[in-house]
């Protein structure tokens, strides 16, 4: 019966192993070693340096510094995303209360959710530019708001106070749409005679929000943190175009910091690979953690 | 393109069934909320196609301002002069390359990691899913080098083979899992009616797995067509073959210099108007090509 299927294992499993273990596996192991070298240049020797890097790396005020920006993002945009998006997807999908029916969703909620997500096919980099704009101190959308009312409006991105929570604010607008469909679509799966009966008991709607439909999305929710948690760790490309990290190191991230060391200002590849290690590292507890910390007993409803 | 419109056709019905039964009473605290996100979510993007017909005195004078007429020049300089159509077409060939690349190579080792028992198959497994672990800036050095002595930097095949790569572990963890619901019956009797392994493969369990190939597909293609951080490192050198990201980055620092806003939002509005007209046409597919990874 079998015979002959080692030609198609070989055929379909090779080239892609191939691909993979030389653009991708070996740079992953490479960069574990090069991250224990002084490595400096393109053409200047790698010696080793055992952990060196790593502790300069921890003396190293500029990195603290990105990793206390990453800190704040990780606390903060998971949870607002979150709470957002349970919040908007509870609206659309059961917000039109009353009916015979007695759960629905709004009216328009087809329009809400095509709207919704639009920043979720749109390339970070156009998010960036746009609301670089939108910040910009003289001729954005902001400011121009705030003159007509008579208020001088600060320079935003150009402001060491407040630059790096408008990077913030920019990492929410973009992540809540999708968490509003993906919400959407496990609430959608809820059977709605449970609903029917919660409501003859007369429960609020904040009551049913928390006692049943988040308890019941848990898997869900669990997913979203994970993922929003990693992206917390990362916001490279919206620090880099918007604000460059500026001012002064204000809205600096760890990406960033690690991009600029090895390809921008600098060529030092053995210290910025120690920085690429303690990422992995970070990502990878926080992931675990994560999931740790979120672990409940599966609901199944049959 | 076809198959996604067959599929989007008869999709929208079934799905607003229960909407439509009862609208309930409207509630004006929940819409006015509802109503505000999609706002703020709107109204950046608007401003930016708004702006984009506007000249630089009108741009700098009154940011609130509608253009006094349809300035359809300034997204011929943009496109002409900022070079945005040459950056078009560039990723237009990188993705098209990478996607047809990410697809053949996906679908094939998912599929011997769905179907066929072998030595060390768990192994094999492991080690490319376990790709999805690492973040992308821990390779960047590394990676780079391996480039250039294969001689790819600076090259569109480079481009094209990396980000195949680096999107092969979520595309084989995806189709292995969607491989494995396709019924095992329909495999034996081609099996036993002589059919060879590869032709079962191309004629049989490739047609059987479209919708798993039409989700994966929309959601390599956004992450491609949307990729920044890759380019930026691999693509460094030779401005004309920039994809279309790294030059809106570019657009948005020299615009600075130069002080040619109304540049600037027109190649912004050329950047964003198809992706988001082929999103409206294709929402439903969209929207679950993208969440269907998480809800896995």
């Amino acid at each position: 019966m079998r015979h002959g299927k080692y030609p198609l294992i070989v055929a379909f499993l090779v080239p892609p192993l191939l691909l993979y273990g030389v653009f991708v596996l070996s740079p992953y192991v490479q960069a574990f070693q090069i991250s224990t070298t002084d490595w400096g240049g393109y053409t200047a020797d790698a010696n080793y340096v055992g952990f060196d890097n790593f502790t300069r790396l921890f003396r190293d005020d500029y990195v603290w510094n990105a990793i206390q920006n990453n800190a704040i993002l990780l606390a903060v945009v998971p949870l607002v995303t979150i709470a957002l998006g349970l919040f908007f997807a509870t609206m659309l999908n059961m917000g039109g209360r009353g009916g015979k029916a007695g759960v629905t969703g709004v009216r328009g909620t087809a329009a809400y959710r095509l709207v919704y997500f639009f920043p979720q096919v749109l390339s970070v980099v156009i998010i960036a530019v746009v609301w670089r704009e939108v910040y910009h101190p003289n001729n954005g959308l902001l400011n121009g708001l705030l003159k007509p009312l008579g208020i001088d409006g600060p320079t935003w991105l150009g402001d060491p106070r407040y630059a790096f929570w408008c990077v913030l604010a920019v990492m929410v607008w973009s992540n809540v749409g999708f968490y509003v469909v993906l919400f959407g679509a496990a609430m959608q799966a809820i059977p709605r005679d449970i609903y029917e009966a919660v409501l003859l008991d007369g429960a609020s709607r904040f009551v049913t929000l928390v006692r049943i439909t988040i308890p019941l999305l848990w898997d869900t929710v669990q997913v979203a943190w994970i993922y929003l948690a990693i992206a917390a760790l990362d916001g490279f490309i919206l620090v880099q175009l918007m604000t460059d990290g500026g001012p002064n190191h204000s809205s600096d991230v760890i990406g960033l910091r690690m991009y600029n060391t090895a390809f921008a200002s600098d060529t030092r590849f053995g210290y910025a690979s120690a920085i690429g290690v303690v990422m992995f590292f970070l990502t990878l507890s926080v992931a675990v953690l994560a999931l740790r910390a979120s672990k409940r007993d599966r609901i199944e409803y049959s | 393109m076809t198959a996604l419109q067959e599929r989007a056709a008869p999709a929208p019905p079934a799905a607003e069934k229960p909407l439509r039964r009862e609208w309930g009473v409207a509630n004006v605290f929940s819409h006015g909320f509802l109503a505000l996100w999609a706002l703020l979510t709107t109204f950046p993007l608007l401003w930016v196609l708004i702006s984009s017909f506007k000249n630089d005195t009108e741009i700098l004078s009154d940011p609130w301002g509608l253009p006094g007429a349809l300035r359809f020049d300034n997204w011929a300089r943009a496109w002409t002069e900022a070079h945005i159509g040459q950056y078009f077409f560039n990723s237009a060939v990188v993705v098209t390359g990478s996607l047809t690349l990410t697809m053949l190579f996906g679908a094939t080792a998912a599929y011997v990691f769905a179907r066929y028992e072998f030595r060390f198959r768990q192994v094999f497994y492991y080690l490319f899913v376990g790709g999805m672990m690492f973040p992308v800036f821990l390779a960047l050095v590394p990676l780079f080098f391996v480039v250039r002595n294969a001689g790819l930097l600076n090259t569109w095949p480079g481009l094209m083979i990396v980000y195949a790569g680096y999107s092969l572990p979520f595309t084989v963890f995806f189709l292995t899992a969607f491989f494995r619901t396709l019924p095992e019956s329909v495999a034996e009797a081609a099996l036993l009616d002589g059919c060879g392994h590869f032709r079962l493969f191309f004629r049989v369990m490739l047609p059987m797995a479209r919708p798993g190939l039409i989700s994966i597909g929309i959601f390599n293609f956004l992450s491609h067509w949307n990729q920044f951080i890759l380019p930026q490192v691999l693509m460094q050198g030779d401005e004309s073959k920039q994809v279309l990201a790294q030059g809106l980055a570019t657009l948005a620092v020299s615009q600075g210099y130069e002080g040619d806003y109304s540049g600037l939002f027109a190649g912004l509005t050329i950047a964003m108007l198809p992706v988001l007209a082929v999103y409206i046409l294709f929402q439903r597919q969209i929207q679950s090509g993208l969440t269907a990874g998480q809800l896995k």
